[in-house]
């Protein structure tokens, strides 16, 4: 597979759910760089999600630009594709069959289509799952076969709308370190919107944090840590505590020790070991 | 994840697979032998009802509706070409009508289960439309079409669409909307929304009201072949009647029961086959 990232330029974005009602978010400035990961963090109903829905193209802005490689964007498109909370995968079709869906709508040949659908598999490692229905799956497994799909279109940026909170400590631990591995290692962007701090950190190079109402980018932080990440490194800790602090700050809660751990943002302080 | 843990997971799997297969063919044989049995129980009911009509000298002319003289009839009509005319003019009757309703059905289902306005509009006019008996369109349907064969293909498609519709909308509703989606994310036409997600997703629910709408239809279709028409299963009752061959009325009868079953049986096999859900059948 060769895929390149994309240089990511949000202007001046606004978004109401109707004429009459609050808007969502108002004058939004967001750039990210080719091949970065950037995290959105923040409360739930902050607008991040609806942010992620209008950068992938299902949403239309009611003001603003959003751009590629500074190319408006106007719609959806298998260039840029989207990951759920959940892997809404189709249960009449088989792994295979719904990891190549997105080929198939795009009129590719039979052969070429299995060959990609093959290496996307071996990526995600289930390969051994290509004729398994997708009903025969664990909940970490349907989370891989939907990375697959969106892999498999070679996507230059891959948008993540906490895709890992239903899933258990030990699976979402590990799909985190390899959508992480998987992105770095061909190049593509990522956008991961989550209300988990460890989940930011342990996936993103930089992350941003959101709140308020109408919802605005409040602060922003590198995270300038090798990999592969462990969650019970210092530096990870370091960092997780720093960007508590920012996120208190920014919601006018006391910062500290005492304010860990409040309210929905989930700092997810499980110890999960990283695993094979 | 390893190999080793792959492997072990699809053998796993293979085994539940073989468990499931055991247990489905035990529930195959058990059902084997509940249609086989009830059908005997069914046979030797008929058999002393038409033993008791043919040695009562008070019933004795009615001896051919019992189960001996019947299945005598079956090659005398088949010999005489009846069964198979009367049963190709059904068919293209009852054909005709449902591939009617499922061309209708089946597109305006979908749009009322994905058009709110259209469902709240279509509501009052399709209920009270369905609720009027198929049966007491015939005058009118005799004044519409030139033919009677247009006439009852009317009204079996009237009676068989309203199930095939409402099946197909009530199908639709239950579909996930993130489906819809997901495929748009990555790059669905609005052709292939309906082709590769909308059909396959509520494919089970056409079927099962294809198979409701059968048996609507051929519960319509007999009755209307009794007006005027002079083919057809339920003509050759009337004509049966009326020449008071009564072995021929209970072999047409027993004919039209057995190709309903038939026909359901086909339906279910059907739905079985395209359906998705887990556990159903």
């Amino acid at each position: 597979m060769s895929i390149r990232g994309v240089e990511i330029n949000i202007h001046g974005l606004g978004y109401r759910y109707s004429t009459r009602g609050n808007p969502t978010f108002t004058n939004l400035q967001l750039q990210s760089r080719r091949g970065e990961a950037l995290a959105i963090i923040g409360r739930s109903g902050c607008g991040k999600s609806t942010l992620l829905h209008i950068i992938a193209g299902l949403n239309r802005p009611t003001e603003g630009v959003i751009e590629f490689d500074g190319k408006k964007v106007d719609g959806p498109s298998s260039r840029w594709v989207m990951m759920f909370q959940a892997p809404h995968l189709y249960p009449w079709m088989k792994v295979s069959q719904n990891v190549g869906v997105g080929l198939k709508f795009a009129g590719w040949p039979e052969k070429e289509k299995a060959e990609r659908v093959a290496e996307a598999l071996r990526l995600v490692e289930l390969q051994d799952y290509a004729e398994v229905s997708v009903q025969d799956l664990s909940g970490g497994q349907q989370q891989r076969v939907a990375l697959a799909r969106s892999l498999v279109m070679e996507p230059e940026l891959l948008l993540l709308d906490e895709p890992f909170s239903a899933l258990d400590a030990f699976t979402r631990s590990s799909l985190q370190r390899d959508v992480r591995s998987i992105a770095k290692k061909l190049g593509f962007n990522l956008i991961i919107v989550t209300h988990d701090i460890d989940e930011a950190i342990l996936m993103a190079d930089r992350a941003v944090i959101m709140a308020g109402a109408p919802g605005k980018i409040v602060t922003e932080f590198e995270v300038p840590l090798p990999d592969p990440r462990q969650r019970q490194d210092p530096a990870v800790q370091a960092m997780r505590s720093r960007l508590m602090d920012a996120f208190h700050s920014a919601a006018g809660k006391p910062t500290g020790a005492d304010a860990h751990g409040e309210e929905d943002v989930d700092t997810d302080s499980e110890s999960v070991t990283q695993h094979a | 994840m390893s190999n080793q843990a792959t492997s072990g997971a699809v053998t796993a799997a293979s085994g539940v697979t073989r468990g499931a297969g055991a247990r489905y063919a035990m529930a195959a044989s058990r059902g084997t032998a509940n249609f086989v049995l009830g059908l005997l129980i069914l046979a030797v009911l008929w058999g002393i009802g038409g033993y008791m009509i043919a040695t009562n000298p008070k019933t004795a002319n009615f001896a051919g509706f019992g189960l001996l003289p019947t299945l005598q009839a079956f090659p005398e009509l088949w010999d005489m070409g009846k069964l198979q005319k009367a049963t190709y003019a059904s068919g293209y009757r009852l054909g005709s009508g449902m591939l009617i309703a499922i061309l209708v059905g089946v597109p305006l289902g979908i749009i009322m289960g994905r058009v709110q306005w259209f469902r709240k509009l279509s509501n009052s006019p399709f209920q009270l439309l369905r609720m009027i008996s198929p049966l007491s369109w015939m005058p009118i349907a005799v004044l519409v079409f030139s033919s009677w064969d247009g006439s009852i293909v009317f009204l079996v498609a009237f009676a068989s669409v309203w199930p095939v519709m409402y099946q197909t909308a009530a199908g639709l509703s239950k579909v996930d909307p993130a489906w819809f989606k997901v495929a748009r994310n990555l790059g669905a036409t609005q052709a292939q929304m309906l082709t590769q997600i909308i059909l396959p997703a509520i494919s089970f629910d056409i079927f099962t009201g294809i198979r409701l709408a059968l048996g609507v239809a051929w519960v319509v279709l007999v009755p209307a072949e009794l007006l005027g028409v002079t083919s057809g299963l339920g003509y050759a009752i009337k004509d049966a009647r009326e020449t008071l061959s009564y072995d021929h009325l209970t072999a047409m009868v027993l004919t039209i029961g057995i190709i309903g079953y038939a026909l359901d049986t086909l339906c279910a096999l059907l739905i079985k086959k395209f359906s998705w859900h887990r556990g159903d059948m």
